[in-house]
This record gives structure tokens, sequence and C-alpha cells, in this order.
């Protein structure tokens, strides 16, 4: 970040990879060297992508900390910034205002079970940290992964699900929501699917990120599990600008997503005032 | 520093200034007052009542230039301008509630991590040079706020009406520094005159409400919609309660795009609009105009004090109740909160 906190990095778009119809996912380099050497974060953490002329918007950092040759954001097609993001090429300049907000508590997380429960484009800050978790794999015992979409053609990181499914070390099950040709994985709604898979709650935490619906089904799912409220985190999203705590537009009663969050436990959303 | 001066001399303070600093000052406009900048030749209209808009766009200005980004087509690589504003402000003749507002920014604007260096350097040179107010209005609460009508807090110099003119007391060395101008006289025994004045306008104000309990009690409404419901019953989401408040602080960022350049801007944004907070896709965690005023009140008198040692986000001015085409009181909102049989 810099001093002044609205003041974005110029960076230089190194390859985009059409994940789905309207996923998009962006890699990219800091134009300042030392910058971009120095660049750290934590997974979990935002940043907001700006297109001069169209505006800026809010999206998690989902290479891992562990991976420095570029910094990834996957971006949903939804309006006015993410249409024109969409259309840029490899080259092409845009700004970046990062790191921004809280992260995962890394620390409470080690040597701990890990059940990953992603939907759709809420794969992405998940993403983040399943990296960052196989780049740190003795750190962690038993890792799961259910990584949910529509159909087939909806889920992002094509490219590594061959990987994140053959590896030994981690379990991964993707699942979609009606049968389709040729598919070899689950088929089931997310949450029933993670039932099936029955994780146990003993010194396991949840992770989980999706569409609200998915959301709130899957935290019922955790709780029929028997997981407890401070052992599921999720992440948040609250229309941003600033991203930095003044603008006074991301706030939930006293906590304000853009600095105390995107990451909460489900203990601490029960805290905060009903207004998800 | 305590000091005189007359009616014909604040016009020529405000003439003097307006040489090298942007003043702003309280003038009559087409039925209302509000603040301009002040050209000489000007009138102002200090007495007539309170300006209704706040004077807060001299350090909060309703839209500014954040940066300027200068695209080169061919090299396709932009260049970036940090507009920081330049320049001194003087503001003539606010109320002290109105010069208060800032003190509600403050520790939003400037944290341990954080600096907002837009709104910190117009902080920094900008001056305020208050009038106590001697006829408080009906609509007037800052003496339920931890303020009153003479409260020098916020000010750089407090001005008091005494006869023909007004006695000036600096707050700040900023204000001393204005008040060592030729224009301001010693002020012999008015300085009596004008505590008299304060106090006499102290007790036309009444009673003091006590707000103590209102973040808690806000708080325990949070749920109970029907409450809000009523509340809000009347409200039309204009938003003029946000723009004419002193204390309102959000604001929106958007890029205007001018071709080869475009400008990031910052604007007032108004948080009674249903777009405030609207997602993509297309759940909005306040739909209804209740959710709304439900957090416009319940920050002023609930989060912001809990997050800021109990310091109410509100100055009492009572703009947003006069301003509101609805007939919408704040403190109504709030003592019904505080009175809610459980
Ligand atoms: C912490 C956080 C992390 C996010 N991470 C990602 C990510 O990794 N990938 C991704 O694709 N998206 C992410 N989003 C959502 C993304 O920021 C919005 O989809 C984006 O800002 C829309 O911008 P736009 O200009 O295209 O839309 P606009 O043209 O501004 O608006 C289109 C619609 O989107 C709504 N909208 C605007 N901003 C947001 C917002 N922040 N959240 C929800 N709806 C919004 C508008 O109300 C409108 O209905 C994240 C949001 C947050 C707050
Ligand atoms: S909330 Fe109303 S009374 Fe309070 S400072 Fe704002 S405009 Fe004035
Ligand atoms: S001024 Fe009155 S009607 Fe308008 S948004 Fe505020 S409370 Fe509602
Ligand atoms: S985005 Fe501005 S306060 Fe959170």
């Amino acid at each position: 970040m810099n001093a002044n906190p609205y003041l974005p990095d110029m960076a230089t778009i190194v390859e985009v990879i059409q994940e789905t119809h309207n996923i998009k996912t962006f890699r990219i380099v800091l134009n300042n060297e030392q910058r971009m050497k120095d660049f750290t974060f934590r997974p979990g953490q935002v940043g907001q992508l700006s297109v001069f002329g169209v505006g800026e918007s809010t999206f998690v950092i989902n290479s891992s900390p562990t991976r420095k040759d570029y910094l990834q954001f996957s971006v949903m097609r939804v309006g006015e910034v993410t249409t024109r993001l969409h259309q840029l090429q490899p080259g092409d300049q845009i700004g970046v205002r990062a790191p921004l907000g809280n992260s995962f508590p890394l620390e409470d997380l080690k040597g701990k079970n890990i059940v990953f429960v992603g939907g759709g484009i809420g794969m992405a800050p998940l993403r983040t940290l399943f990296t960052y978790m196989l780049d740190n794999r003795k750190d962690y015992k038993d890792i799961t992964l259910l990584y949910g979409a529509r159909s087939p053609a909806d889920l992002t990181y094509k490219a590594e699900l061959p990987e994140w499914t053959s590896r030994k070390d981690v379990n991964t099950v993707l699942t979609i929501d009606n049968p389709s040709e040729g598919w070899e994985h689950k088929v089931g709604l997310i949450p029933n699917v993670l039932l099936e898979i029955n994780p146990k709650p003993k010194n396991t935490v949840a992770i989980t990120c999706g569409p609200p619906i998915m959301i709130k089904f899957t935290l019922q799912a955790l709780k029929k599990l028997g997981f407890e409220d401070q052992n599921i985190i999720t992440t948040l999203e609250k229309r941003m600008k600033c991203g930095v705590g003044i603008c006074g537009r991301c706030n939930i009663g006293t906590k304000y997503v853009c600095i105390d969050g995107p990451v909460f436990t489900y203990a601490q959303l029960k805290e905060l005032p009903s207004e998800l | 520093m305590e000091k005189f001066i007359t009616k014909e001399n604040l016009n020529r303070l405000a003439a003097e200034l307006a040489a090298t600093c942007r003043v702003l000052a309280p003038v009559a406009d087409c039925g209302t007052v509000t603040f301009r900048r002040f050209q000489p030749g000007m009138v102002m209209d200090l007495h007539s009542r309170m300006a209704a808009v706040s004077p807060k766009a001299a350090t909060f200005p309703q839209t500014e230039t954040l940066l300027v980004v200068k695209r080169e087509i061919p090299e396709k690589k932009p260049e970036i301008i940090e507009t920081l504003p330049e320049g001194k402000n003087v503001v003539i003749g606010c109320r002290p509630c109105g010069a208060r507002g800032k003190l509600i920014f403050d520790p939003v604007y400037e944290t341990d991590k954080i600096k907002d260096p837009y709104y910190l350097q117009r902080r920094k040179n900008t001056v305020f040079i208050s009038l106590a107010c001697d006829r408080p209005e009906t609509t007037c609460f800052c003496h339920s706020v931890g303020s009153g009508p003479a409260d020098p807090s916020g000010s750089d110099v407090l001005l008091t009406l005494v006869g023909e003119g007004y006695v000036a007391r600096s707050v700040t060395p900023e204000g001393e520094e204005i008040m060592k101008m030729a224009l301001f006289a010693d002020a012999g025994d008015k300085g009596k005159e004008a505590d008299a004045k304060n106090a006499k306008a102290r007790e036309m104000m009444g009673e003091a409400h006590d707000y103590a309990s209102a973040p808690a009690k806000l708080l325990a409404r949070f749920d109970d919609m029907d409450f809000w419901l009523a509340q809000s019953a009347k409200c039309i989401s204009c938003g003029a309660c946000t723009y004419m408040c002193p204390t309102c602080y959000c604001f929106n960022i958007t890029d205007d795009d001018l071709g080869l350049s475009s400008q990031r801007i910052r604007t007032w944004d108004n948080c009674m609009s249903h777009t405030f907070t609207l997602e993509g896709s297309g759940h909005n965690p306040r739909s209804t105009k209740a959710h709304r005023l439900k957090n416009r009140v319940g920050h002023k008198f609930s989060y912001y004090p809990d997050l800021h040692k109990g310091v109410i986000a509100c100055c009492g001015c009572g703009r947003c109740i006069k301003q509101c085409p609805a007939g919408v009181d704040i403190r109504q909102i709030v003592n019904a909160a505080q009175e809610y049989a459980e």
C-alpha cells in the first residue's frame, strides 16, 4: 500500500485465462520491480483493481503468497468495471491497491484437519489458502476440498483440477448440480455431498465461501456434522469503495468488512447485528 | 487572546482574507442561507438564521479529484498524478456545531494505520471563525450531545455578538494569528457582556437530554423491524439529511473518463439511498428505508460512540430535522429507542 491509500500501483497484465463463460483469471505484475519483490500479503486479503476511466472494484488475491511470480485475481463479469476488465489483454495496464483487509487465521490452522467447501466464484479465496497449504503441506493434517459448480463448464481453475484430484495428500471432491455426459465426479448440491463425505469435526476447521444460498445450507450441514461455530470460517462480500475503513460503505454495525473482514468465523458472525 | 471587531470590520476581514485564501461565508440566497465563496462586495448573512447546509465542504468538498490519470494510447503506459488540495481556507460565520463536524471525521480519516491525505491537508489548512448562537432554534440540541451554543471546540476563533460588533476569542494559534490583524481592536470589558450573552443562550436551551443509554438501546432494537418501519414511515429516501449534515462523512469513488485522461473523483454519498449497499446478485442487506434509517441513526448514536470513546457522531445542529421534507426527527427516534419498554 502507498502512503496515500487511494493511490494505486500500476501493473501489467501478463496472462488472461478464460475460466468459464463469465469468469476470467488475470495474472498481473506490478510495474515497479522493487515493489513487486517486496509485495507481501496473507491468504484471504483482497485488492482493488482499477480500469482507469471506468472505476475500481474489489477482488480477492487468489494466488498464494508462496508463489511470487505474479498476483492472480479471478473476475466474474457482473457490471461496469468487471465488463471492462474482461476486455483487457496481456500487456494492458491496470491499477492495483493491495493488500487490503484481514486474512485467514493461518497460525490457528496449523496442525488441524481442514475442510474446504467452495461454490462457484467462491472458490477464489479458498484457492489462495488451499495452494498455500499445499506448499506448506506438513503443517496441516488431512485436507479435504469440496468444490462444486452448476455444471462442468462452470468450474473455475480447470487447468489445476487434474492435479488437485490426483494428489494423494489431499482429498479433492468435485460436484455438479445435475448429471452431465462424461462427468466422472459427484452429482449433487454441495451441502448434500458434504454430508455424504461426512468429515469429522474433531480438530477440524471448515472454510467455506460461495453464493449466499449455498453458504446458508452449507452452514446448516456443518452444524449437523457437529462443527462448532468458532471452527467454521467464511468470507463476506459487501460493497466496498475505499477499502480502508473510511468511506462508510461496508459496515455491519460497528464492524467494517474492509478492515475487520472479509474473513470471519461463524461465531463472530453470530455476534454481529443481523444485516448480512 | 480576546479582542473586539466591528461588523464592518468583519466584512473587511473577509475581503482581506479572500485575497490570499478561499473564504467561505454564509450569504442569503433564494430564500435560504448557504455558504458561498466570499468575494469582496458580498454581504454576509450571519444572523437571520443558521445556514441550511453545513460548512463541511471546506474540509470535505462535495466533489473532489483524488487522482488524474493520463493515458498515452500508443505506449499504453498511464501516468498517475495525485491531486492533493492546495491553498488555505477560512470559514467565517459558521456556528459552533458546524465547526465541530470535523471532530467526528478526525478519528476516521486518521488512524494509526491509515491517513487520508486529502482530508488531512484541508483540515490543516482551514481556519474556522465561528459565531456563538444567541438564539438557539427549536431544532437545536447541541447541549444534549456534549456541546453548547458557545462551544469553542472545533473553532479557531469564537465570536460573540455584543452591540455593533463581536467579542473575538482565539481558540488555536492559527486563530490567534488572524486576530493579530489591525481590524481587531481591544475588547475592553466587553468580555463580561459576551459571557453573559453566551450563558443566556445556553439557558434558553433548557435541560439537556441524556443520550448515555442510546448506544445499547438502539442495538437492542436492531432486529425489531416493526419499530424501524414505524420510525421511517414518513421518510421518502431523499437523502437531504445526509447532505446537510456536518458529521455525515460517507463518500463514493468514481471515475470520469475524459478521453486521453481520466479523473478519479470522490463525492458525498448518501446511505439513505437504495443503491448504497446493493450487490451484484441483486441482494441488498439494507433493502428498505427502514433498514437504511436504522443504519443512519444507529451509526451516529450507537456504532460510532462504541468505536470512538462514547462520542456521539451528531453535533445536534438540527439540520436533518429542519431540512427533512417529511418531518423525520432524529431526536424522536433515539428517544423512542431509549424509552422502549421491553
Ligand atoms: C471482499 C470482496 C471480495 C471479492 N472478491 C471477488 C472475486 O474474487 N471475484 C469476483 O468476481 N468478485 C469479487 N467480489 C465482488 C466484486 O467486487 C463485484 O462483483 C464488483 O465490484 C462489481 O463491479 P462492477 O463495476 O462490474 O459492477 P457495477 O457496475 O458497479 O455493478 C453491477 C452490480 O454489482 C453490484 N456490486 C457492485 N459492487 C459490488 C460488490 N463489492 N459486491 C457485490 N456486488 C457489487 C452493484 O450493486 C450492481 O448491482 C468481491 C467483493 C468483495 C467485497
Ligand atoms: S444528524 Fe442531524 S442534528 Fe446531528 S449533526 Fe447531522 S444534521 Fe445535525
Ligand atoms: S431528509 Fe427525511 S425524508 Fe429525506 S432521507 Fe432523510 S429522513 Fe428520509
Ligand atoms: S469500503 Fe470504505 S469503509 Fe469499508
